[in-house]
């Protein structure tokens, strides 16, 4: 954070408020932030629930027992839940913190956690179990802290023997005190409260340690309640992969899924980003690049909210007006206070010079020279902005209420889709959405009734006020729709022409009967439930012409949007090799130094050595020879200081030369380019292919 | 009239021995006749070996209290180390006697001062004149220890002179024991199964327990007496099969079994663990892992025939070699570098990917997933290899999800 303080504070002077844009941005991080925890925990709350369930089920089912002998079978099971949390392996940390934490708040102080690489032998893992449960000792009670030091002075011996006796003396302990725990009372097994083991990869962790670890704690399960939980990132199938049945019978596995990652991303998009709670914006592209970096590559809502953290920082680092990027008020206030330097900067936005030549002259000369009528008018610009985003969300939860009835979905199935579709350019113009609302005149009229009462609710429980006469006409199409059932009626405009048809013999009239006919079917009179139908539409359309504008064309719009799709995607999704190739290949491109610039396809002697061999060794097959390619670099070197005769003539390379062809290779060795070959003596393999 | 004869032990502790141990009374009398009597030597070792649960444990657990013969009892696998297993020997046998019931912990490193305090503690527990039995169960555990621990114990009795026997319990044949070094021999006994047709006592106890109440039901209502069996195996029998499809194999956990039980209900809305098969992938994930297993399992020579658009007609006989007529899917996966993987993965994905550190990383999570694994990872500058390890109709599901028609560029089925 101290980094970024400066960094921010160095980037532009301070007549541009970079203090104030600094605050600004962590304020609005700190709020973004509490929001995510508080979408993960809500998410995360009935997987809890369950697990919690599971635990308390576990243990003190086998005092309710029927049979003896039957209850003795099952308390050789170790109750073990399969935890299956999908691929995005770096959500999990964040899943089994919050999970150990929701575990020791409402069910034992005893959870352990254990990762693979931890655990190489089954040695580390009781090493690493018996650690976490000592020191949660000390946290549960701290007088008995001297004990618990000695314990560990003593280097305990890790064996299940100890830590059954480590576990009675603790719940002795806690016997004699008075039952503080607040559920003693209702069950029983609360006194012992189970110890809990949370295998956090168990994709990662060996077979025999697993085994091992299973089969020493199941012939010690009567003297300590244990409860195992395995974190699945593939399929529960890798219990029975890593797992014979000769173990697997010890156990009592039960199954849980976690929520998937889509649906936790568009739950994070819908409240982070299809808001107005929040002043910052993503605009369409940068957007883009986020949502396929989770698509592509990843699956990690973990990654993609620190995307937008970067996306954050960044605007409030590089665009100096983003110190309007506040809430409404606190912006318009800040607008009184802009420097002229600020002033300048809002009059050089494209989206402002576009507003500007829409002005009358008069205004024009006055928004160009006068700071305070620009102040002014920035504040009902930025009034405006507000209005838009707010109008805007709404009308498109509506329409995305629209298209997901949609068969095959032509504007996507997600809202971030139609999101996207809708921020980059003008939505009605594209043939996705001809063809949408085309269908959309073809929807039956319970469906139509439902979508209909589903975006009356949105509009109703939309802050904006000036959607209350888009409620009226919709209650009012509902109305006209309830109406539509009691006086449906069968048009005989058609019966009757047919009738006609039969009565004329006549070739003439005929034909002309049947024109008419063919006319009139086109122009057919619709019913009034198709009229209907139209008109709802045609509303839709006109309320999806007015607000879902792209943003873009809002006035100001730079000061919100954050919209270097570029920095964000260098950032986000590195492209090492084709860096490195960059750099060597064309070295002008990070060094600046004029002298390489003129250097296209041609080796130029100016480059660095390593970037000389580099370029030779592109030139080679699988196997290159030393010989000859020390001579091409000789001639590349020799070419500049040219003027030495003596040694192209003597065909004995320099020794400095040497040398430095040398270095050079050693360094493409380095950074693994090639790797000496046994197969050729004085020959090197390549290592890499193609351009890149 | 006792099946077991010794003058040693009273007739009704026989008597009672025998109903406790069923279907074990030739070993038991060939044990007892081998122990001989208390202050008699023993032989050094005796090593018991039989499948998974045909009595080892409970056998010589029942016989040592029943007779109660001194005797120490460790689990190997719970004693990782020859330290923890040494330790643990020595506080057993201190709490021998004494009225405490832990002894206190006794520090020993090898087994020479195994030897040492084995000898102490004999003295001070009394116990010269007995014949201590130490037993060591999961004994193939030794074998992982330091390669004095198993020939040390096998000569025990004439190391500590001390009357003391060894005895060992195992799953399989002591000649998978035998250290190269040589070893004093022990005598060794088979368990042999119940019955022929249960290879698991456990399991079959288990499935019994859990179905019981169920069997039982005909009686509670009153359908059928308990010797009707044949009326009470039809009531049972669908149900067991059902049993076996999904407890059984640990497909559903034995408290999700009497749940549905409880509730009467079908199993079918209660998926197992195998249903639930499908992994969700990113998409770039999804080709690399198609990628691997193409490369798994096409020969490398093939690779031109594939994903070169212009490879003219060449026919699989035109290049099937003689060895080659097995299937690679026969022969399990192979391994393949780095750079193949990537050059099958441009030419399957549409559009352009461009290797960045995103892919790179995404390979490293598929090693991670144990999708994929890596082969001989010395040198990772060296073009790390990696060997694909999903089955065909894991890859299959995942080709279907972006509509990729696997089959069609597998060398097995052209």
């Amino acid at each position: 954070k101290m980094v970024l303080a400066q960094v921010v504070y160095q980037g532009k002077n301070d007549s541009e408020d970079s203090g104030l844009r600094f605050a600004t941005c962590q304020l609005l991080w700190k709020q973004i932030n509490s929001e995510t925890e508080k979408i993960q925990e809500e998410l995360n709350k009935q997987l809890f629930d369950n697990l919690i369930h599971f635990l308390r089920q576990s243990h003190s089912e086998l005092q309710t027992k029927k049979t003896e002998w039957m209850c003795r079978m099952k308390s050789s099971e170790i109750p073990t839940a399969a935890l299956v949390l999908g691929v995005n392996v770096t959500d999990h940390d964040m899943t089994f913190k919050s999970l150990s934490e929701v575990l020791q708040d409402n069910v034992t102080p005893y959870v352990v956690s254990l990762q693979a690489k931890e655990c190489p032998g089954i040695k580390h893992l009781l090493q690493k179990l018996m650690g976490q449960l000592m020191d949660c000792n000390v946290d549960v009670d701290s007088s008995e802290e001297e004990e618990c030091v000695n314990i560990s002075q003593k280097k305990i011996r890790c064996s299940m023997a100890s830590l059954s006796k480590w576990y009675e003396s603790v719940t002795k302990k806690t016997d004699s005190e008075t039952p503080s725990k607040k559920r003693t009372s209702s069950s029983r097994h609360w006194q012992s409260p189970p110890i809990v083991v949370i295998f956090k990869d168990m994709e990662s962790f060996t077979t025999k340690v697993l085994q091992d670890f299973i089969v020493i704690s199941s012939q010690h399960i009567r003297e300590f309640p244990l409860v195992l939980i395995f974190g699945i990132a593939t399929s529960p199938m890798i219990i029975h992969r890593l797992l014979p049945h000769s173990v697997s019978s010890l156990l009592c596995i039960e199954l849980f899924q976690s929520l998937s990652c889509k649906e936790h991303l568009a739950t994070v998009i819908d409240k982070l980003l299809l808001t107005t709670q929040f002043p910052f914006k993503l605009s369409e592209k940068v957007l883009q690049v986020l949502i396929n970096i989770f698509l592509y590559h990843d699956f990690s809502v973990q990654n993609f909210i620190k995307g937008f953290q970067l996306s954050i920082v960044e605007h409030f680092y590089s665009q100096p007006l983003s110190v309007l990027c506040c809430q409404l008020l606190e912006a318009k206030k800040r607008v009184n206070s802009l420097s002229h330097n600020q002033c300048e900067n809002i009059r050089s936005l494209p989206s402002f010079r576009r507003y500007v030549e829409s002005q009358v002259s008069e205004k024009q000369i006055a928004l160009l020279t006068e700071d305070s009528f620009l102040k002014e008018v920035t504040q009902t610009l930025l009034e405006d902005l507000h209005i838009y985003h707010e109008n805007y969300f709404t009308v498109l939860r509506c329409l995305h209420v629209f298209t997901t009835s949609l068969p095959k979905y032509p504007l996507g199935k997600q809202i971030r889709e139609l999101h996207c579709a809708c921020l980059g350019k003008s939505v009605w113009e594209t043939e996705e959405y001809e063809s949408a609302i085309q269908l959309l005149r073809m929807l039956a009229k319970d469906e139509l009734v439902a979508i209909l009462q589903k975006c009356a609710e949105i509009f109703i429980s939309s802050s904006g006020k000036q959607f209350s006469n888009t409620v009226e006409k919709l209650e009012e199409f509902l109305a006209r729709f309830q109406n539509l059932e009691e006086t449906s009626e069968v048009q005989d405009v058609s019966v009757s022409s047919q009738k006609e048809l039969q009565k004329t013999t006549d070739l003439y009239h005929l034909q002309k009967t049947l024109l008419a006919l063919k006319e009139s079917k086109r122009s057919k009179k619709l019913t009034k439930f198709e009229m209907l139908r139209f008109e709802v539409v045609d509303f839709i359309d006109s309320l999806v012409r007015s607000y879902l504008a792209p943003a873009e064309m809002q006035t100001l719009n730079e000061v919100v949007y954050f919209n270097t799709a570029n920095t964000l995607r260098e950032h986000l999704n590195a492209a090492p090799r084709i860096a490195l190739h960059t750099a060597l290949n064309n070295p002008y491109c990070y060094l600046k130094n004029q002298t390489l610039k003129s250097d296209v396809g041609c080796i130029s002697n100016t480059a660095p050595d390593i970037c000389i061999v580099y370029k030779l060794h592109l030139e080679c097959g699988r196997l290159i020879n030393l010989v000859d390619w020390l001579e091409a670099f000789s001639t590349v070197v020799t070419a500049v200081e040219g003027t030495d005769p003596d040694a192209v003539a003597t065909d004995q390379v320099d020794e400095i030369i040497h040398a430095r062809f040398i270095r050079a290779v050693s360094e493409l060795e380095l950074l693994g380019f090639i790797k000496p070959s046994k197969q050729k003596t004085d020959h090197v393999a390549r290592l890499t292919w193609g351009g890149c | 009239m006792p099946n077991f004869e010794h003058p040693e032990y009273p007739e009704a502790t026989l008597l009672h021995l025998e109903s406790m141990v069923p279907c074990r009374e030739s070993q038991v009398s060939s044990l007892l006749s081998i122990f001989g009597e208390r202050q008699h030597f023993s032989f050094p070792s005796i090593f018991i070996y039989g499948h998974t649960s045909c009595g080892k444990t409970y056998v010589m657990q029942t016989l040592l209290e029943t007779l109660e013969l001194p005797h120490v009892f460790v689990n190997c696998v719970e004693c990782f180390t020859s330290r923890l297993l040494l330790e643990e020997i020595l506080t057993q046998l201190q709490s021998l006697s004494s009225e405490k019931k832990h002894g206190s912990h006794v520090p020993c490193d090898t087994f020479n001062d195994f030897v040492r305090l084995f000898k102490q503690e004999i003295i001070t527990q009394d116990l010269q004149n007995q014949t201590v039995y130490i037993v060591l169960d999961k004994a193939e555990q030794l074998r992982e220890m330091e390669a004095n621990v198993l020939p040390g114990f096998l000569r025990l009795q004439e190391m500590t002179d001390r009357n003391v026997t060894v005895i060992f319990l195992s799953e399989i044949v002591w000649e998978l024991f035998r250290p190269n070094t040589g070893c004093l021999e022990p005598f060794t006994l088979y368990f042999s199964d119940y019955s022929i047709v249960c290879r698991d006592l456990k399991e079959l106890r288990h499935l019994a327990a859990l179905n019981f109440t169920k069997y039982c039901e005909p009686v509670v209502r009153g359908e059928a007496n308990e010797r009707d069996t044949r009326r009470l195996w039809k009531n049972i029998e669908s149900h067991l099969k059902k049993a076996m499809q999904t407890v059984y194999l640990r497909e559903i956990s034995s408290s999700q079994w009497e749940r549905i039980q409880k509730d009467d209900g079908e199993p079918g809305h209660l998926k197992g663990l195998s249903a639930h098969a499908h992994v969700e992938l990113p998409y770039y994930s999804k080709f690399l892992l198609i990628a691997a297993y193409l490369a798994s399992y096409n020969p490398a020579r093939t690779d031109k025939r594939f994903f070169l658009k212009h490879h003219g007609k060449i026919k699989k006989t035109n290049f099937l070699k003689k060895h080659e007529k097995t299937s690679n899917h026969l022969l399990g996966p192979k391994p393949f570098p780095l750079d193949r993987l990537l050059a099958i993965l441009y030419s399957i994905v549409d559009n352009k990917v461009a290797p960045t550190a995103n892919i790179f990383s995404q390979i490293t999570s598929l090693v991670t997933l144990q999708l994929l694994t890596l082969v001989g990872h010395d040198d990772q500058l060296d073009g790390p290899k990696y060997k694909c390890t999903v089955s065909l109709d894991f890859i299959r599901a995942i080709a279907r999800t972006v509509n990729f028609d696997i089959i069609k560029y597998l060398y097995d089925f052209l």
